[in-house]
């Protein structure tokens, strides 16, 4: 077992941190200076060596669940041929200038599947240049030519004289030597750590209840804030009585904020009971008053228009027209809340000219400029603390830092007098907007008499993720947001006639990247549609796509892999007595990493289904920690069968209907199905695997619950007539 | 004035005597292992064993709790907890991790009451403990693993 200890954490080792990163505010790179303890050897902004032998890594990225507290490290140790229990794993503070995501840019944040993509060479460089400068203070001390010294599990070797050391013994020395301009990495037959299982660094800390969430932050003389906000989005606070609540017990203040108005308690059941008593007038002039039936209805009429154009290959109407076959379907995706299990919340202390904030942290850069916006300072003077999120799911990186921009105002209303805990609650969370978009689309298709596929034509409905955001200028071209058609503007199948476009309709529900984010809808249409082709020209459904995927290679390889594995073309056991059972197969690519998957599925007889089994293949590039990739490819296969069975959020008059996992369902245990994971060897560099693993199960349970009764259904969540 | 009874030590505490047993311990006690996840009794993150058995803390009063001894994840030191644990860690189960403290709280109530359970055992003792990031094919198989440690 990995004794691996993580300095934020565990609580002991926070206390120690927090208090190091306070005085080392003041202090130009703050989080060299808040190494700590004992003597350390820092040659660049991602490695610490301390003389005690301890290799700290600094992740830039949040561990929300996917793994980069291990990736990561995985990386940086790789190189400098550390021993795996010799490495701590620290979070970086914001500061772009050292931390930047080199895939966005100045940007510093994690999402878009990116954390191992665009980290791969820096880490390892990272390490290498730890390693030469420890080899070099070993070749200096030993005289002894550098090129006869190797590294091996955290200890340097002179083999001709016996001689070692530890890296903490060469430290010091190493420390006083030039960083070296060029590295070499290592060729991938020589990787150690790459390519196999290590444990993750957050293991231990999970399982014994001391990992450290920003939940869990108590700050002396904190104040818990809760905020009622208004019914409706784009509502305002009018006026409101606050005589009850500061009746309340351990209510210590109430203020308006532009969201709402914030009780401050002792603690969070004060705040909370203060809140339930607290009487709000609402100004509702601006307030969203539609329901999802008039929303559906709107979009539909932009069905039957021309949107704008995101791709076209030949004249797909012409082709229609002339085709031998048509085919037409509607497709309608909910609204949906990403619903992680630590509800949002941040921690805040303000003064004068610094901020120091606490939370699950995934758009730092992004979020120093908004909370530096609200209390009149510099965004370098926005201290952040990164802790472990409690998932995420695209949510806590918000364009607008909503929470966070929240939890600033209030400490601006009572005037940073005391840090300030804000908690959503389970119902705020779930009302607070920011859900993946509704979506409808109209996919048309023409087989000509061979049954090959000549036309294919899909229309989008829906609102621009990244309108009015930093990203719009870099993700929204000629008035398309590639998150809206990624996945389907780049239709991998060979048909020689296509066209995609796109309607981006505004409105007054406030809306976010979802896990996936355009995949979460676009692999669905495409992926079912495809298949009712196949069954329209009466081919098996691999070998249709498989036709048409002859220049997309690693689509070609998953899907096969998957099929394989699954037993594709044999009879599936009989259920029970008036079950009937189907499989079902889809293929996607989603942040460059590429996914196939083969639902097995049995429907009981009144009309309830199950999803039994499903096999996975997936192709991220070079496999990094391949049991890491499986689960995320088993938790996003979980994660997407949750939209595919329940996921959905109503508006009846603007108000949100769900409030609560009780009608908000999640998948439970029960519900989960068996999962197989083939990772495909290959020497292509790593991709993401967070996001790519969901988008492909709904469309995989759609084509199997058709296979077994014949039904298409086109809206999600899937409900069998 | 409240007098619980929490991993062995007893503790004073002057709070309402409606405030949920989940806060007491977060917020007054400091023990932040257990979770808050709905505060509706829905997720389970907030699962502690009282006299044994698993409650949902955040839907008990710290009066009803009074009295009676209360083990929460810090406190988890049973033979059958630390056989879920090691099966935990050797797994990899994790993931956001928020959830876990109340599925391991579930996972050693059901071990200890059923030494060997079927998948069917664990699906229905477990199907009140949500886990968003899904890993409940691991949580499955850990506990099948912590079986076997046990027997």
């Amino acid at each position: 077992m990995n004794e691996l200890s993580i300095a934020n954490a565990s609580r002991r080792d926070f206390l120690k941190a927090s208090a190091g990163l306070t005085l080392a505010f003041y202090l130009p790179s703050g989080i060299a200076a808040k190494a700590g303890g004992a003597a350390s050897f820092a040659p660049n902004a991602f490695v610490r060596i301390g003389s005690d032998d301890s290799v700290t890594i600094v992740a830039k990225h949040l561990e929300m669940g996917q793994g980069t507290y291990t990736g990561l490290p995985t990386l940086v140790a790789e190189e400098l041929d550390a021993d795996w229990a010799q490495l701590r794993v620290e979070g970086a503070p914001a500061d772009a200038k050292r931390y930047n995501n080199l895939l966005w840019g100045k940007m510093q944040g994690t999402g878009g599947s990116s954390a191992i993509a665009n980290s791969f060479e820096q880490m390892r460089r990272a390490g290498a240049t730890a390693r030469a400068m420890l080899v070099a203070a070993a070749a200096q001390r030993w005289q002894v030519p550098a090129a006869a010294i190797t590294v091996r599990r955290g200890v340097v070797m002179h083999t001709a004289s016996g001689r070692t050391a530890r890296f903490g013994e060469l430290a010091a020395a190493a420390a006083q030597l030039p960083v070296p301009e060029q590295v070499t990495l290592k060729s991938p037959q020589d990787f150690v750590y790459i390519g196999k299982r290590v444990p993750r660094t957050d293991s231990k800390s999970k399982t014994h209840g001391t990992a450290m969430y920003t939940q869990d932050v108590q700050l002396p003389g904190m104040l818990v804030a809760l905020v009622a906000h208004p019914p409706r989005f784009g509502g305002k606070v009018k006026s409101f009585d606050a005589a009850r609540t500061k009746a309340v017990r351990g209510v210590v203040d109430v203020v308006a904020v532009p969201s709402g108005v914030a009780v401050l308690g002792r603690d969070f059941w004060s705040a909370k009971r203060g809140r339930d008593v607290l009487k709000v007038v609402w100004d509702e002039a601006a307030a969203f008053r539609l329901g999802t039936p008039e929303i559906v209805s709107r979009y539909q009429a932009l069905l039957d228009q021309p949107g704008i154009v995101a791709r076209k290959d030949g004249d797909a109407a012409a082709a229609l027209a002339g085709a031998a076959k048509r085919l037409t379907a509607d497709y309608s995706f909910p609204f949906l809340a990403h619903a992680a299990m630590e509800p949002l919340n941040c921690v805040i202390r303000a003064g004068a000219d610094l901020c120091e904030v606490w939370n699950g942290e995934q758009f730092q850069t992004g979020d120093q400029d908004n909370i530096a916006a609200v209390l009149g300072i510099k965004p370098e003077q926005v201290w952040i603390n990164m802790l472990y999120a409690g998932g995420s799911f695209g949510r806590r990186a918000n364009p607008h830092s909503d929470y966070l921009v929240e939890a600033a105002q209030i400490a601006k209303a009572i005037r940073g007098r005391a840090p300030v805990k804000l908690v959503w609650t389970r119902e705020d969370d779930m009302h607070g907007g920011y859900y993946r978009p509704l979506y409808l689309h109209r996919l048309a298709g023409g087989l000509d008499a061979g049954g090959r596929p000549v036309a294919w034509s899909q229309r989008i409905v829906g609102q621009s993720i990244q309108a009015g955001t930093a990203f719009e200028s870099a993700m929204v071209k000629a008035g398309v947001d590639r998150t809206s058609v990624e996945g389907a503007a780049n239709l991998p199948y060979a048909i020689p006639n296509i066209s995609v476009d796109l309607h981006s309709p505004k409105l007054g529900v406030p809306v976010q990247w979802w896990r996936s984010v355009g995949s979460t809808h676009t692999a669905f249409a495409v992926e079912t549609f495809i298949d009712e082709l196949a069954h329209a020209a009466g081919k098996d459904a691999v070998q249709f796509r498989r036709a048409l995927l002859a220049q997309h290679a690693r689509h070609l390889g998953v899907l096969e892999l998957a099929a394989n594995q699954a037993g594709w073309g044999s009879a599936l056991a009989p259920g029970k007595a008036g079950e009937k059972r189907g499989r079902g197969i889809a293929v996607h690519e989603s942040f460059n990493t590429f996914v196939a998957q083969v639902a097995e599925v049995t429907v009981r007889p009144d009309g309830g289904f199950g999803v039994d089994r499903v096999v996975c293949a997936v192709d991220c590039g070079i496999a990094v920690n391949p049991d890491v990739i499986s689960a995320q490819m088993e938790g996003g296969i979980g994660f997407g069968l949750a939209a595919a069975l329940y996921g959905e959020i109503t508006l009846k008059d603007g108000v949100v209907e769900e409030s609560n996992f009780p009608d908000y369902p999640l998948l439970r245990i029960n519900e989960m199905p068996q999962v197989e994971v083939h990772v495909v060897a290959s020497a292509e560099k790593p991709t993401g695997v967070g996001e790519p693993g969901v988008p492909v199960i709904a469309p995989a349970v759609a084509n199997a619950l058709f296979a077994a009764t014949g039904q298409r259904l086109c809206k999600l969540p899937l409900r069998l007539a | 004035m409240l007098t619980l009874n929490v991993n062995g030590v007893h503790h004073r505490v002057d709070v309402a005597a409606d405030m949920p047993l989940l806060w007491v311990l977060r917020d007054r006690l400091g023990l932040t292992g257990t979770k808050y996840g709905c505060g509706v009794g829905a997720c389970g993150a907030c699962t502690v064993h009282i006299e044994g058995k698993p409650a949902r803390a955040c839907r008990t009063p710290a009066s009803a709790a009074a009295g009676k001894r209360v083990t929460t994840i810090e406190g988890l030191h049973s033979r059958a907890a630390k056989a879920v644990q090691a099966a935990w860690e050797s797994l990899d189960v994790v993931q956001c991790g928020y959830c876990q403290s109340g599925q391991i709280m579930t996972a050693a109530s059901l071990l200890a009451a059923n030494p060997k359970p079927s998948d069917a055992d664990i699906d229905a003792a477990m199907a009140g403990n949500l886990c968003r990031c899904a890993t409940y094919h691991r949580i499955r198989a850990a506990i099948h693993d912590a079986a076997k440690r046990l027997a």
